[in-house]
């Protein structure tokens, strides 16, 4: 095994894992997209159904291979942006996220940050798919959360390639 | 702030508990438990190097005890070191060896070595040590060829463990080390025998190792003591200062309840050998082709056969991540243990499952599964009515994520 360290996780976390709301592939999703990577062992996959023409988020949900609380924070980001505009489902951080879960031990920030990073990557994903013309509130630069999920997605190559993971994948 | 005592309310106390985690802990068996007893409360707690009748008793309880760990081992009790733990074995055989010998400065390790070898070999590149690490094979056996290739006449150590704690495979130490003095008598062997102690036989008077780490908790003695056999004539230094008494590689006051403990363990398992490992190993097998068998996109971690430590069921389960599945194990009342990085401080799947090449996504759906003769039949029925639907919804959970 590798080094271990204690995640006391908070109780919310556990509950949304015993029961996590808004799981599962969304058929008729306006959106969707996937954060993370196989190789670091964590990745989100986010679907919204929009009321378009008043940007609004009608239902979200999610798919996570990932750890229970990878699974809790996606999960509760569905929670927090029910029935909410995409301006303000943009603004919800990461520590949102965690503090809403009651606090993610510190090596699982990123779990926090995973789900935020896939739903703002949604949200780009949107505009871009329907090449509407940029709210104000959306900043052309991509923000710290989804630079998070690139940096993830980088690292897990590079850490593969060091480890000669993906040589020896078929 | 964590709320650890919400977490396990939360939690709940399953109904029925298996724990299948004896790689990460072990209790103390009652036997074991009922022997050290005494040593805490009444009886031979003097100090062993101190010349007053408690001091003599004391001393004489440990060369009777250490005779009783070294007798199934075929070794002098003179020859057998106590130390903390088995870490701290392995910590001492490294950096107590190269203490001794400055002359030469390459160590070989294998890749699919426990931390406390590969992190303790590594930590002597501050001192100009060159270190090589050894690839295995995709079920973990160590490259011999490779071996051969690498030693030469600046190679002071080479440690290779006799059994891999986390995918079972039973290393051909025996050879290795038939390839290390054929090469060159002054180079040494060390084994990390933590995994192997108690399953299969160790003669370490054929079997002419040079050191060889042992363990107490894994055979169901008290943590907290282990031992380094280190062969008559070697020459090694401690690795911490303390007040010399008996133990001079682990310098401070000899604990006796500890000792009493481990030479339980060992007398009980040895005792009883045979009988232990066929009950460990029919479990195992019934676990392992019965987990295999019942639930499809698996992969056997390790060799199958008699190549297999009779206690070892790893599994990777594609499509699952391992540190929600033994969060549901859990849940379910099954303590298991997983080699996914995001069990891990740093993030990173096993190194063992990535030197056999496993790909992230298997490594990150193993568990590690390991029998010991306190667990019983019904219990292995009851991992393996329950472990389908474990994984199933863990599934589910992924989804359509394609990896």
């Amino acid at each position: 095994m590798s080094s271990r360290i204690p995640l006391p996780y908070a109780p919310r976390v556990l509950e949304l894992f015993q029961n996590p709301q808004n799981l599962g592939r969304m058929e008729d999703a306006t959106v969707y997209a996937v954060a993370g990577s196989p190789a670091c062992g964590d990745m989100i996959a986010f679907y919204l159904k929009l009321d378009e023409p008043n940007a609004l988020i009608i239902k979200s949900s999610f798919e996570s291979y990932g750890c229970a609380s990878n699974i809790a924070a996606a999960s509760q980001l569905t929670i927090m942006i029910e029935k909410k505009s995409l301006e303000e489902a943009w603004k919800i951080t990461w520590s949102d996220v965690s503090e809403a879960l009651g606090g993610l031990p510190s090596v699982k920030t990123h779990c926090g940050s995973l789900a935020v990073g896939a739903l703002r990557r949604a949200i780009r994903t949107y505009y871009k798919e329907k090449e509407l013309k940029l709210p104000t509130w959306l900043p052309e630069e991509l923000s710290k959360d989804e630079k998070h999920a690139l940096e993830e997605e980088a690292l897990a190559e590079k850490l593969a390639k060091k480890y000669k993971l993906l040589e020896k994948r078929d | 702030m964590s709320n650890i005592e919400g977490l396990l309310k939360q939690h709940g106390k399953p109904d029925k508990e298996v724990y299948l985690d004896w790689e990460n802990g072990s209790l103390v068996d009652k036997e074991v438990y009922a022997e050290m007893r005494p040593y805490y409360l009444e009886r031979t707690f003097g100090n062993p190097a101190i010349t007053h009748h408690m001091g003599w008793e004391t001393l004489d309880f440990y060369m009777k005890a250490k005779t009783k760990i070294a007798k199934p081992l075929n070794i002098d009790p003179q020859s057998l070191a106590l130390t903390h733990s088995f870490s701290e074995s392995n910590n001492l055989a490294i950096k107590g060896i190269a203490k001794m010998n400055k002359k030469r400065k390459k160590i070989i390790v294998s890749e699919a070595e426990h931390l406390s070898v590969i992190h303790t070999a590594k930590s002597m590149f501050g001192e100009q040590y060159k270190v090589e690490i050894i690839p295995v094979s995709n079920d973990g056996t160590v490259n011999l060829d490779i071996l051969q290739e690498r030693i030469d006449d600046e190679t002071l150590l080479v440690s290779l463990q006799t059994i891999n704690h986390e995918i079972g495979t039973i290393q051909p130490v025996k050879e290795a080390l038939e390839i290390v003095k054929d090469k060159d008598d002054s180079i040494l062997f060390h084994t990390d025998a933590t995994s192997a102690f108690g399953r299969i036989p160790l003669d370490y008077g054929k079997v002419e190792v040079d050191l060889a780490t042992i363990n107490s908790n894994r055979i169901l003695g008290p943590k907290g003591i282990a031992g380094l056999y280190v062969k008559d004539g070697i020459k090694i230094k401690a690795i911490y200062e303390g007040q010399l008494s008996l133990e001079i590689l682990s310098p401070d006051v000899e604990n006796p309840a500890l000792l009493a403990g481990f030479s339980k363990a060992a007398e009980i398992q040895f005792n009883r050998f045979e009988e232990i490992k066929n009950h460990t190993q029919n479990l195992r097998d019934k676990l392992l082709y019965g987990l295999q068998t019942s639930i499809g996109r698996t992969e056997i971690n390790g060799p199958s056969g008699e190549r297999r430590a009779p206690d070892n069921v790893n599994i990777s389960y594609l499509g699952c991540e391992g540190e929600a599945l033994t969060v549901e194990c859990s849940m379910n009342g099954i303590y298991v243990s997983s080699g996914s990085a995001c069990t891990s401080r740093v993030l990173m799947p096993s190194h063992i499952l990535t030197a056999i090449g496993r790909k992230p996504e298997e490594a990150h759906g193993s568990l590690l599964m390991k029998i010991n003769r306190l667990n019983t039949e019904e219990q292995i029925n009851y991992v393996l009515e329950r472990m389908p639907k474990i994984i199933k919804r863990i599934r589910n959970i992924t989804g359509g994520i394609e990896l």
